[in-house]
């Protein structure tokens, strides 16, 4: 792999770490601490929704995160010929 | 049959599966001891780590803590799933590809420095012991309320059992019982769970039914809202803790899980890079099955709990009141001499003290289930306590097998001699796990609470720095670790252990956060200091710089190697 192949495979690398870790935060920190107030005066099904994202929708979200970076990954990977 | 016999059967087989699996996975090298040769499938390392994970505190004890704290219970349940967000982003597939058998060789190697190495194990040691214990003395009580022996008898039993598999088996041994123990425990969580839901919501699905409506077409959360505030207790939806608080207890618990020693070192386990990745997904669904049916299971058993004893006439509760009695975990002081329960905030009147345990154990009893649901508890406990407890006395043994005897003490030793020594190293740390399992140190419950805290405060920012930032160098690292820790102790002294002086009122907390938050303060701190530091002393030399290059990048990760 070239110098400046694996400078741009870090690059994306980081891109995709950049966006994946903004979502973790929005949904666990933002939507279930910081806004959980303002957001607990919505309501769906018996859920306020700031308390379904602190102790449900949160969780949820992470599985789906680490698996969106491994499908993503394993695709960076494949362009850059540095797979197993 | 009765409860009693239907649990001795069901930990008998659930024992006996245990043993046949570690005499069928033997370990025959220092390889396969330490990360099991390298050759595990992502899926079942994904099980395993969950297993590993979850301590007899998520099986037994974190539903109770939900259940009284309500919406601040939210910070474990956050704070012990997002940790695998960052430990998959961040760190596995990273140390995988480095592709060596423990935490501190990564440290060490990375910092091209056996003082590194040894302040990395000494950190492995402590957060690993002070966890351990906690473990041991979860199997004694789960022995004790279930099969009516002694606490420490118990932990002699436990102790036996975990010497035979993680001696004989060691990583190997130990990742297949745990995907045993992994289906023992999510079944035992999981059928009472589903069970309850049902019987209150009509909704078998308890992560839907506690959003659902009872009996009554009103809202179980809006429900147990009202009755706590009833009786005086803060609406279970919002919370007691300050925001600061909540954010940095989530955030200390996030990060400690991402750098400890007994998780990180399972992806050492899988074959290549990308199963380190996908198994850190893998280990977070099997987690989540478990943590999101937690927060249920809380209200659920909170509801039925009100509603049964809150007002009722004492000499008409129900049998299983009596029984969990005379454990202790309920006690009931008529102080008004009425005959009746009163159940409510006000420490004054309140006549009823429970255990938060009690949420889960006699949750199938209250709920009037089947005896062998009730007795299936008991084994998911101890499969909880037995995996978690095995996979820490592992990190204890290797630390000092093979980052101090193999890398510091005899260099020249031979894999026969390292794997006797291993070996040796574990059955001493059964040993002293067990002593601490009959003889607590009375801050041991308060200390395991702040293992994530030093966990956060040492390893996480020293192995993100080290993938992260090629510039990182010893100095930097060294101290930043130093630092993190010893301010996390002192802080752990003067406000939670009360050594320094009087103990301190909450008022007087730094930046109004609590010792259980504080690893956060103090891993900010490391990374302040690693990088400050870094940057006025000499760049790592070239070689160390080309490793980190070379962990970037996937391929070619080979084999672990203790080279």
């Amino acid at each position: 792999m070239s110098k400046t192949d694996m400078k741009a495979y870090w690059k994306q690398n980081l891109g995709y770490l950049a966006i994946l870790l903004s979502i973790w935060f929005l949904v666990s920190y933002v939507f279930g601490i910081l806004l959980v107030n303002q957001l607990n005066t919505i309501k769906f099904a018996g859920f306020k929704l700031g308390f379904w994202f602190a102790q449900q929708g949160s969780m949820y979200v992470f599985v789906i995160l680490i698996f969106v970076y491994v499908w993503l990954m394993n695709k960076l990977d494949k362009k850059y010929g540095v797979d197993e | 049959m009765g409860i009693l016999a239907w649990t001795w059967i069901l930990v008998g087989i659930t024992f006996a599966l245990y043993i046949g699996i570690a005499i069928w996975a033997r370990a025959g090298s220092s390889k396969e001891f330490y990360v099991a040769g390298g050759g595990v499938p992502p899926i079942l390392n994904g099980m395993a780590t969950a297993a590993d994970w979850m301590s007899a505190a998520s099986f037994i004890s974190l539903a109770g803590i939900v259940s009284f704290t309500g919406y601040d219970g939210s910070v474990y349940l956050m704070g012990w799933t997002g940790g695998y967000v960052l430990l998959a982003l961040l760190l596995a597939p990273y140390l995988r590809k480095f592709g060596k058998f423990t935490v501190p060789d990564f440290i060490g190697d990375r910092y091209y420095s056996n003082t590194a190495r040894v302040v990395a194990v000494v950190a492995a040691l402590i957060v690993s012991f002070t966890y351990v214990a906690g473990q041991m003395r979860g199997v004694g009580i789960v022995f004790s309320r279930y099969l009516e022996v002694d606490i420490n008898t118990g932990v002699y039993i436990g102790m036996a059992i975990v010497l035979f598999y993680a001696v004989l088996g060691g990583m190997k041994g130990i990742t297949y019982t745990q995907v045993a123990q992994y289906c023992v425990l999510i079944f035992a969580f999981m059928v009472p769970a589903i069970f309850i839901s049902f019987q209150m919501t009509g909704n078998p699905i308890p992560q839907l039914g506690f959003g659902g409506t009872g009996e009554d077409g009103i809202y179980l959360l809006d429900k147990l809202d009202g009755l706590s505030q009833e009786l005086g207790f803060h609406e279970y939806t919002s919370g007691n803790k300050s925001m600061i608080d909540v954010f940095a207890i989530t955030t200390a618990l996030m990060v400690g899980t991402a750098g400890l020693p007994h998780v990180i070192v399972r992806f050492f386990t899988v074959p290549k890079v990308k199963d380190a990745r996908v198994s850190a997904g893998w280990a977070l669904l099997f987690i989540a099955i478990l943590y999101t049916t937690v927060p249920a299971v809380a209200v659920f058993a909170r509801i039925k709990l009100i509603e049964t004893v809150s007002n009722a006439e004492y000499a008409e509760l129900p049998e299983w009141f009596g029984n969990w009695e005379k454990t202790g975990l309920l006690k009931f002081d008529d102080k008004n001499a009425d005959g009746v329960v009163q159940y409510v905030a006000d420490k004054e009147v309140n006549e009823l003290t429970i255990d938060r345990d009690i949420m889960v154990l006699a949750n199938p009893e209250i709920a009037q289930l089947p005896n062998w649901v009730v007795a299936l508890v008991g084994a998911g406990g101890l499969a909880a306590a037995l995996s978690t407890a095995a996979g820490l006395l592992l990190v204890i043994a290797s630390s000092i097998s093979h980052d101090l005897f193999k890398k510091i003490i005899k260099p020249d030793i031979s894999e026969k001699g390292e794997l006797l020594a291993a070996r040796i190293s574990a059955a001493i740390a059964v040993c002293i796990a067990g002593y601490f399992g009959i003889n607590p140190p009375g801050f041991v419950a308060a200390v395991v609470a702040l293992a994530f805290g030093l966990a956060a405060a040492s390893f996480f920012p020293a192995i993100l720095l080290g993938i992260f930032d090629k510039r990182m160098n010893k100095e930097g690292a060294i101290s930043g670790m130093i630092v993190g820790l010893s301010l996390m102790f002192f802080y752990m002294a003067k406000y939670k252990l009360g050594w320094i002086g009087d103990m301190p009122d909450s008022s007087e907390w730094w930046f109004g956060i609590s010792p259980e938050g504080f690893g956060t303060v103090a891993m900010i701190v490391n990374f302040v200091i690693s990088i400050i530091v870094s940057r006025v002393t000499p760049a790592p030399p070239q070689d160390v710089q080309e490793i980190v290059e070379h962990i970037r990048i996937p391929s070619g990760a080979g084999e672990a190697s203790s080279h």
